[in-house]
């Protein structure tokens, strides 16, 4: 029944699952806000994050090492950055199908790459929880906020020092420009090229992550395809919270929290046919995106390749 | 001597070589039977996949090897327009059978079979064969396993709740659902079963975030379907809680807590359609495993101490199924 729903374990539950749920699309979307607001579209976030998975995955459970697995799948992640760089500001390639032929490129080398060394689904010890002193104690607030493991609370702290490097700073600013109008910013005597790199690549190495927190912290399994489409769902979160970190921050915790909110839904057996409750998140999101984003306009330079005049 | 030990080594070598050469033509030629397989996921998902590729496997064992039995696959192909141009693909290299594993594959085989009449091609999970005499439907009576594995849980549960999580509410995984809440419920109807299909076959993420829901609604024995429940069964070993595997077995992924797997074993269903092909027959019927004809084991996990009075409710369990005294009623 629906009353069922209003009990203080099943509040905890949403909201302590939605935290979790939300880590992955936390780390790729921001990445993805950076290069965005520099005028690029990078839709190879999925193929990022499942290179990223594997690469940590497999070197966690080879070395023991979890913070090596994270090191190699933030490189992994970076280097990908690295060529997607090149493609778009270098060759001038189309962004979107660009970004497409980089994720089926991480999708096909992960699986390949799990066939060659795994060969099986296997299972590592991945971060533990860490339990606050004194803050996990306290009864609700501890579970949700407090008890989670290290990359997730990482992926929380990254949305007040994005927030701070794209307002605050002189970096931010060039972003912003380049992003606006890399001509006036090029004749400002910033360096397009260099701003795009360096964006593109720190989203591919927060992608890497990404996916470092899904096969090491949160599921602890490689499997091919685990992330199932989080990394476009990243992008669109960009969207949503208009270039925004902490907009992307509310984005990626209202659909988490609505997701975890129909799994209990179908636990508590509230009528409710479960096709109809897994579409929930989606649909939701999509409204709320009708009803708030209309008035935010992206950068004016998305999707454009930035070619110096002489 | 030393030239006759030369003629002799010439003359024993040239035999060898002769006899090396005829033997091939003096015995008939068998002809290699070819078998081709289209799946939706990997060949080591542990679940539906693996399934058949592991099947198969056991069919080459039996009948000679690579030589005599020829395995080629597709997998991953969870688009299916791929999957579509795959069975196209391997019908027209002439492999005796094609299998579309994958009940979403069915209308791409009802277009394609006919334009392969010498072709066999079997479909599953289903019992559909378009009326077309060369498709073979085959299917698992996944709710006898799920039965099985429900009066287990019933048992071996103390919190009296126990968590499903499945992928989308339709074919294998609601029978296999459906079948093991029917076993919970004549075990102890006062075991509160809570089912979740979290709509998808691959997000692993959403999967391990549902075994978390369940576990704090009170769960303390879990099970699920498909392939995405990796990360399920990772969570279940972290809270302790039981875990009942199907499809394959899943015992290696945390062996402390797997109390039993229903296993696939299609090779019963893939002998009879091979030795009906080589009959002449190429398609037509439809085959279902259970437990009474093999399809369907389930495997106990040798690394969990099931107690010996739960082991025997199981084994009396499968025996009645088998001899039809215990019928199985889905909603």
């Amino acid at each position: 029944m629906i009353s069922d729903l209003f009990s203080v374990t099943v509040l905890v539950g949403i909201l302590a699952s939605g935290i979790r749920l939300a880590t992955p699309y936390l780390y790729a979307a921001i990445g993805e806000t950076f290069s965005q607001r520099s005028g690029v579209l990078n839709l190879g976030v999925e193929g990022q994050m499942l290179l990223g998975a594997f690469a940590a995955f497999y070197v966690a459970l080879t070395t023991g090492s979890l913070w090596l697995g994270v090191l190699t799948a933030m490189l992994v992640g970076a280097l990908m950055g690295l060529a997607m760089a090149y493609v778009t500001v270098n060759l001038h390639a189309q962004q979107g199908i660009s970004g497409i032929g980089f994720y089926l490129f991480g999708l096909g080398m992960s699986d390949l790459l799990f066939q060659k060394l795994m060969g099986t689904v296997e299972t590592v010890k991945g971060f533990p929880k860490i339990y606050i002193p004194g803050l996990s104690d306290i009864p609700g607030i501890g579970e949700i906020f407090f008890s989670q493991n290290i990359l997730v609370y990482g992926a929380y702290l990254l949305v007040p020092i994005a927030w701070f490097v794209l307002n605050k700073t002189t970096l931010g600013l060039k972003i912003h420009s380049v992003g606006e109008n890399p001509d006036a910013a090029d004749s400002l005597g910033v360096n397009v090229a260099r701003i795009r790199y360096f964006t593109i690549i720190l989203g591919g190495t927060l992608s890497g992550l990404a996916g470092a927190s899904l096969s090491i912290a949160l599921l602890n399994v490689f499997q091919q395809n685990m992330t199932s489409g989080q990394g476009f769902i990243a992008v669109a979160l960009v969207y949503f919270g208009a270039w925004r970190p902490v907009g992307v921050l509310g984005g990626a915790l209202l659909f988490s929290m609505i997701n975890s909110l129909q799994l209990w839904i179908q636990i508590k057996n509230i009528p409710i046919p479960s096709e109809i409750a897994v579409m929930m998140p989606y649909v939701l999101t999509i409204l709320v995106l009708v009803a708030t984003v209309s008035r935010v306009r992206a950068p004016s330079a998305l999707t454009k390749p930035f070619e110096r005049e002489n | 001597m030393k030239k006759f030990a030369w003629f002799m080594t010439l003359v024993l070598a040239f035999t060898l070589v002769l006899s090396a050469c005829g033997a091939p033509a003096t015995t008939a030629p068998v002809e290699k039977f070819r078998v081709a397989v289209v799946m939706p996921s990997a060949i080591n998902d542990l679940a539906f996949s693996q399934s058949i590729y592991d099947a198969l496997v056991r069919v080459q064992t039996d009948m000679g090897g690579p030589d005599k039995f020829e395995i080629v696959y597709s997998e991953n192909m969870f688009v299916v327009d791929d999957a579509a141009a795959a069975i196209r693909d391997y019908a027209s290299k002439g492999y005796n059978l094609v299998i579309a594993h994958g009940s979403q594959y069915g209308s791409s085989l009802q277009e394609i079979a006919p334009d392969f009449p010498e072709t066999s091609f079997a479909w599953g999970t289903t019992v559909d064969t378009f009326g077309q005499p060369n498709i073979f439907a085959y299917e698992a009576a996944s709710q006898e396993g799920g039965y099985v594995n429900g009066v287990l849980a019933a048992t071996l549960s103390t919190s009296k709740v126990i968590g499903v999580v499945g992928p989308i509410e339709t074919g294998d995984a609601k029978l296999y659902v459906d079948g093991f809440k029917a076993g919970v419920a004549a075990t102890n109807p006062d075991v509160q079963v809570n089912v979740n299909y979290i709509g998808s076959f691959s997000d692993v993420a959403l999967a391990s975030e549902a075994a978390t829901t369940h576990i704090s609604a009170g769960a303390d024995a879990l099970t699920g379907t498909a392939q995405m429940v990796v990360g399920a069964i990772g969570k279940a070993e972290e809270a302790n809680a039981l875990w009942f595997g199907t499809q394959s077995n899943q015992s290696s992924l945390a062996p402390s807590i797997v109390v039993a797997s229903q296993v696939y074993h299609w090779e019963v269903m893939l002998k009879e359609m091979i030795g009906l092909i080589q009959a002449g027959t190429l398609g037509g019927q439809s085959f279902r495993a259970n437990l009474a004809n093999g399809g369907e084991v389930i495997e106990f996990n040798p690394g969990y101490a099931l107690p010996a009075d739960a082991k025997a409710l199981a084994e009396t369990t499968i025996a009645g199924i088998k001899d039809g005294s215990i019928t199985i009623t889905l909603p």
